[in-house]
């Protein structure tokens, strides 16, 4: 695609501004857990250079952290790859929906989008994308401020781990289900927004219980979307 | 420990396989039947609020208020007001219920 094809959106520089401005709370947000990850990385006998390549090449958090308990384990190497893919699985369904708000991205810009694609970036980019029309400038300048302090601070949790004090007392461990929580309600205008997250609700919760984590992410979000697709009628298309 | 920089890379494709599959998966399909498109329409609704709703009873009272009090003000204020007036909420409640 050629720049002639692409006209460079005239507010650019705005777009850069409200990327960097949206990506400051969460970049508080996943300091701790990246600084964790270093320091059990190392514990668990990772070198720096190997945590870092973690980081870097799969960022993406649990999954990682995951993968170093059943290293731990002596788990085979198969087994850890499923339970990586399984707890991932969630993004196919981010990808699918992610893809219909990139019309102003090259196929290059995609590639990068969806390596960078993490709950934060999804929940912020369709935050965006129902707002006006998501730019790769406001999607780039989120990701990758994200995407560098994950790895930068994996590093210093890695070198530093060991002087970490107890997260829990500022209660920064849990802040990431409180900032979901935050995404969740914004989606609150959406067609059956209600019966949707009645239905994940709920379905993720029985499956958490009878299957555990992370199936009930993928039976929890498939829930919803089979009830918003019996829902549907064609006369509301748009 | 068995090869840990062949399971990183391998982890790192398969995190990026499901990244990219859904993308590549709608894109084969020339018009969205409307039923598909509502239900992506519901993913970040759906799957968002199956990623959080273990949570409410997976750690404690301190925790499911927290996110009670995340919701609220999230349906009034911005996202990171909500998260900043939970996080104190969660921290006061932790000292006075553990």
């Amino acid at each position: 695609m050629t720049s002639a094809e692409t006209p460079i959106p005239a507010n650019m520089a705005s777009e850069v501004r409200d990327g960097v401005r949206e990506a400051l709370p969460i970049l508080v947000a996943i300091i701790p857990f990246a600084v964790m990850f270093g320091a059990v990385a190392v514990k668990a006998g990772f070198s720096v250079s190997q945590t870092v390549m973690t980081s870097a090449f799969i960022y993406a958090g649990a999954s990682q952290f995951v993968m170093l308990d059943l290293l731990g384990q002596q788990a085979p190497a198969w087994s850890i790859i499923l339970a990586v893919f399984a707890l991932n699985f969630r993004h196919v369904l981010y990808s699918a929906s992610l893809s219909q708000h990139l019309g102003s991205f090259s196929p290059i810009q995609k590639a990068g989008a969806f390596f960078l694609l993490v709950d934060p970036q999804f929940g912020m980019a369709e935050t965006r994308a129902a707002k006006r029309k998501l730019q790769p400038s406001f999607y780039f300048s989120y990701a990758v401020l994200l995407y560098l302090t994950w790895i930068f601070m994996s590093f210093l949790g890695a070198l530093f781990g060991s002087f970490i004090t107890d997260p829990a007392a500022i209660g920064v461990d849990f802040i990431l289900p409180l900032y979901f929580t935050g995404i969740v309600l914004g989606f609150r205008q959406r067609r059956f927004f209600w019966p949707i997250f009645v239905v994940s609700g709920i379905s993720s919760a029985l499956a958490y219980l009878a299957f555990g984590s992370p199936w009930n992410i993928a039976i929890g979000g498939i829930g919803g979307m089979i009830f918003a697709a019996v829902m549907s009628k064609p006369e509301l298309e748009a | 420990m068995s090869d840990p920089i062949l399971i990183i890379i391998a982890s790192a494709a398969v995190t990026y396989l499901t990244r990219v599959s859904g993308h590549i998966i709608i894109s084969q399909f020339g018009a969205i039947h409307h039923r598909l498109r509502a239900a992506l329409a519901a993913v970040p609704t759906a799957v968002m609020t199956a990623l959080v709703a273990p949570s409410l009873f997976t750690h404690g009272p301190a925790e499911a208020l927290a996110i009670a009090v995340a919701a609220l003000v999230a349906s009034r204020f911005s996202i990171i007001v909500s998260v900043v007036v939970s996080l104190i909420a969660l921290v006061a409640l932790r000292s006075l219920i553990g």
